[in-house]
């Protein structure tokens, strides 16, 4: 139990650190590597609470696909960050106002109140225990039953997302030469050699 | 030293205020930006797995896998959108996204 109040300890506060570095830190690909940085932490504290599935989701979905994009995209464009960061001390003492009462607020909120005793385990798909089925198969067992039609819409909004991500950043550049199949199918010898009578000593 | 819901909400807590933080502050760039949302999203998902931890209900990460879907396609999309603006007029900065006079 004091492992893991230990472990929770530092994978909070590695996540808080890292997660304040993404907001102040002066070059965006620093940022982004601090998000990797507090997503594992966030991965870390998902094992702690026994959610293996969401932890790997984490680190394999987010750090393996989403950062990696996040990193293309940063290192892509070609940005003068020096002078994004113009003003930057101008917005701080009113984003530290609103950070502060909303962090007061939150834990006004969370601070004051208990879970009541009958309601363990009441909820509408309660946990198997953990010696029987394991987290994953929980989720499969859960997932592919019940919640079958939000599986296959969350799909269709990454199908979507592709699309749009593609049909956003696809651009016809004219003076590319492009295969055309159809051309190439309908090639004849008639249209594609031509025979030309040399006379000979002259050449062409 | 027992490690409660409260501990998780904390952290959870602090991580989306500082999402917010991140909103206000990084105003002109807009990968912060996306970045921040992404820490808000985060911060709500802590949230939903504490919850269904320490309620022994299965539905919060369900709901969390859900949010984690929905939050790759906006980060995808929202790419997709800045690559183009930078495309147009060569800069990310918020106070350029003026085009449509809103």
């Amino acid at each position: 139990m004091v492992l893991q109040a230990l472990f929770f300890y530092l994978f909070a506060a590695l996540a808080v650190a890292s997660a304040f570095m993404v907001v102040a830190s002066r070059n965006p690909v620093h940022s982004v590597l601090f998000l990797i940085l507090c997503f594992f932490n966030a991965a870390g504290l998902f094992v702690l609470i026994g959610a293996e599935y969401l932890a790997m989701l984490l680190v394999v979905v987010y750090v393996g696909a989403v950062m990696v994009l996040f990193l293309f995209v940063v290192m892509m464009l070609d940005v003068d960050f020096a002078e994004m960061r113009q003003g930057f001390l101008q917005y701080l003492p009113i984003g530290a106002l609103i950070g502060v009462i909303l962090l007061a607020e939150l834990l006004m909120v969370i601070s004051g109140w208990v879970i009541a005793p009958g309601m363990l385990g009441e909820g509408a798909a309660p946990t198997p225990p953990v010696e029987q089925t394991q987290n994953i198969a929980a989720i499969g067992e859960l997932l592919y039953t019940r919640y079958i039609y939000w599986f296959q819409l969350s799909g269709l909004v990454l199908l979507v997302a592709m699309i749009g991500a593609i049909v956003l950043t696809l651009r016809h550049k004219p003076g590319v030469r492009r295969q055309n199949i159809s051309e190439q199918v309908a090639r004849r010898p008639e249209t594609s050699i031509e025979v030309v009578k040399v006379e000979s000593g002259k050449g062409l | 030293m027992e490690i409660g819901i409260a501990h998780y909400l904390g952290v959870a807590a602090i991580l989306f205020t500082i999402g917010i933080f991140g909103i206000f502050l990084n105003r002109k760039n807009v990968i912060v930006i996306l970045m921040s949302i992404e820490l808000l999203l985060l911060a709500v998902n802590i949230n939903l797995v504490a919850f269904s931890y320490f309620m022994q209900d299965m539905v919060g990460q369900i709901f969390a896998l859900l949010v984690l879907t929905v939050a790759a396609a906006e980060a995808a999309i929202g790419l997709a959108i800045l690559v183009v603006y930078f495309r147009n007029r060569g800069s990310i900065a918020v106070e350029d996204i003026n085009m449509m006079k809103g």
